[in-house]
């Protein structure tokens, strides 16, 4: 099984300022890395997701995800935002943004991986961490040892 | 504290996960214990009976439905969103706090808008077997107040309005006169009295226990959407002759489906409707189509080949005929082989022949009486709900209304039936030997005073009594121990937590 989450899947700078184009451009990483081989279904796939209620959460988080058969390998894709993303949380914008990708017939495997990434994003020493990563290695490096355990 | 939680969310990789991890932190903050099933994409493992059982309070962390909510019917109950419990974990602990604390008694309808949870018998992790049984045991204690109050009902008809209340509700022919029956229940009162009136209300509720033996089969196996398919299928089984085994059939059936039916993939989104529309609709057509079809025919088929045997067999030895009679009441208890056999009592009967009415009828007697016996001799044997059909069962056996027996024969048909049948063959072929005869096709010892050598006739039935408990009582200690429900804690509404 492939990495959860590479550097080239990390934007520590995310340029845009709306939950479509930074969605948008975290899923075109995706596809660069072969992990979505169709873009425009995949956005579509999370669009509906989205629609159904919007995925921010307090403290800063947004987490775009889908199922989507366009969907190779469950992947993370993880931006920061300086200005903050709108993501529909109560309490503001979006600073953390995880886009989490699932394959549409993901086995049991993949699910636990994709389960317990979630189950991290709870903590708030995993969030300070990630607000404090100098950079994409560092934030590879983080990913790897809290929720894969290695 | 200890609380269980459920989390679930439409697409079930990030919010029902998120929601568990954020609850088991606020539980653990607050010096409480939690267990969290997270219905989600990678599966769930599913709370276990204990952990239920000895939870203070339950919370409910979900956008979509609940798999399996009947589980924690009569506990506290907290609900709320995925997104209230990632935010605000110690919210809804807090608050889960304070359900427990108002107790059981302030219970939460786990379905707003839903009425109260029905609870089943089957526990989760438990072998084939066992699991098999407890499905039975979910139907057959749905059922047993229909045995009770509908055959209670139908005796004291009978005490009131003599053996001919059944012919003048529904018609046919008794002590040479021919009644039409009464169609519209409106003019029962008027023109049977209240007699009748019980009668219908007794055969009405009688109609019931199939179905919903079915039905709760069905239940038991596959939760809420198997009902729908089990009663239809039970109603079918009925209506196709196919009695109670017919029943168990259906009910057996309508919760495989269903279940098979739960296990197909489909979008989160539409998971929702699944239960509600699309599950009970395939599942039904499916049985209905089984039953109808495939189980109807060869019923019907049987029985004609059964009654063109038994009518070969009139000239030969009179007590075999009255031991294979017994056999045949006792096998299905109102199905197709049992309804063969009282129609040839019927038919001879018609033709003026009492003996092998009288023999048909002790035969029907034995198997509530004999079971009734047995749940007083050894009590452990029987589960409670066994226990409280044996009660009735004294009154049922007496009356001929070998419905009596379905409950336990329903619950461990291979154990009970055969052991009926040893004491209703007894009894058939004693009543042969003793002479004894009746004109009177229903009423059981209600009817005693028709019966020609009575005492003797009485003492066949007794016989029968007590051979069928002597066969019940061996069977039932052979195999496994029955401790089914002292293992089930119970709610204050006294019903057994599902498990």
């Amino acid at each position: 099984m492939a990495e959860l989450i590479t550097t080239d899947l990390v934007d520590l700078d995310l340029a845009g300022t709306g939950r479509e184009e930074v969605t948008a451009d975290l899923a075109g990483r995706l596809a660069a890395a072969g992990r979505v081989t169709d873009l425009d279904g995949f956005l579509a796939d999370l669009r509906k997701r989205e629609e159904q209620m919007p995925t921010g959460l307090e403290g800063g988080i947004g987490i775009p995800h889908a199922r989507s058969a366009h969907v190779t390998e469950p992947t993370l894709a993880f931006g920061r935002s300086e200005s903050g993303v709108d993501f529909g949380a109560a309490d503001g914008p979006a600073h953390l943004i995880f886009l989490i990708a699932a394959p549409e017939g993901g086995g049991d495997e993949h699910m636990t991986i994709l389960g317990s990434l979630a189950r991290r994003l709870v903590h708030e020493s995993f969030r300070q961490s990630l607000h404090a990563a100098p950079d994409a290695d560092a934030v590879v490096e983080l990913v790897r040892k809290e929720v894969l355990g290695q | 504290m200890r609380f269980v939680a459920v989390t679930s969310c439409p697409t079930g990789i990030a919010h029902t996960y998120m929601a568990a991890e954020s609850l088991e932190q606020a539980a653990k903050a607050a010096g409480h214990e939690i267990a969290v099933e997270t219905q989600g994409a990678a599966g769930s493992t599913p709370l276990t009976a204990r952990q239920i059982a000895e939870a203070d309070a339950v919370v409910f962390a979900a956008d979509v439905d609940v798999r399996d909510r009947a589980r924690f019917a009569g506990k506290p109950l907290v609900t709320g969103g995925v997104k209230a419990a990632i935010n605000d974990g110690a919210r809804l602990i807090a608050e889960a706090e304070a359900a427990a604390e108002r107790g059981a008694g302030a219970a939460a309808d786990p379905a707003p808008g839903a009425g109260p949870e029905l609870a089943t018998k089957v526990e989760a992790g438990a072998g084939a077997g066992t699991r098999l049984r407890q499905w039975l045991m979910t139907g057959v204690s749905y059922m047993i107040p229909f045995v009770a109050a509908g055959g209670i009902l139908i005796a004291v008809a009978f005490l009131l309005g003599g053996a001919e209340i059944a012919a003048v509700v529904n018609g046919g022919e008794f002590g040479g006169v021919t009644y039409e029956g009464i169609s519209d229940p409106s003019d029962l009162l008027a023109q049977a009295g209240i007699a009748g009136v019980l009668f219908k209300i007794g055969t009405t509720a009688f109609e019931m226990l199939v179905p919903i033996l079915s039905g709760f089969i069905a239940f038991g196996m596959a939760d809420r959407p198997g009902i729908a398919p089990g009663v239809v299928g039970g109603l079918l089984a009925s209506a196709i002759g196919a009695g109670f085994l017919g029943g168990l059939v259906s009910g057996l059936l309508a919760g495989a489906v269903v279940l098979g039916l739960k296990r197909v993939p489909v979008p989160r989104g539409v998971a929702g409707v699944m239960p509600v529309v699309v599950i009970p609709l395939l599942a039904t057509l499916v049985v209905g189509v089984l039953m109808v079809v495939v189980v109807g025919e060869p019923i019907a088929a049987a029985q004609g080949a059964l009654t063109g045997w038994l009518s070969g067999l009139s000239g030969g030895t009179a007590w075999l005929l009255g031991a294979l009679l017994g056999l045949m009441m006792a096998f299905d208890m109102g199905g197709p082989v049992n309804k063969v056999a009282y129609t040839f009592g019927l038919a001879a009967l018609a033709s003026g022949d009492t003996v092998i009415m009288a023999a048909v009828m002790a035969a029907g007697m034995t198997p509530p009486l004999g079971l009734a016996l047995a749940t007083v001799l050894r009590r452990r044997l029987f589960t409670k709900s066994e226990r409280d059909a044996g009660k009735a069962a004294w009154l049922l056996g007496a009356s001929f209304i070998t419905e009596g027996a379905i409950p336990f024969a329903a619950a461990d048909p291979f154990r009970i039936i055969p052991s009926l049948m040893v004491g209703s063959a007894t009894t058939g072929a004693l009543s042969v030997v003793f002479a004894a005869t009746s004109p009177a096709p229903h009423g059981g010892i209600w009817v005693v005073g028709l019966i020609g050598h009575p005492l003797l006739y009485l003492l066949a039935v007794a016989i029968g009594a007590v051979v069928t408990c002597a066969c019940v009582l061996v069977a039932k200690s052979v195999g496994r121990p029955r401790a089914a429900e002292t293992t089930t804690s119970t709610t204050p509404a006294g019903q057994p937590v599902t498990v």
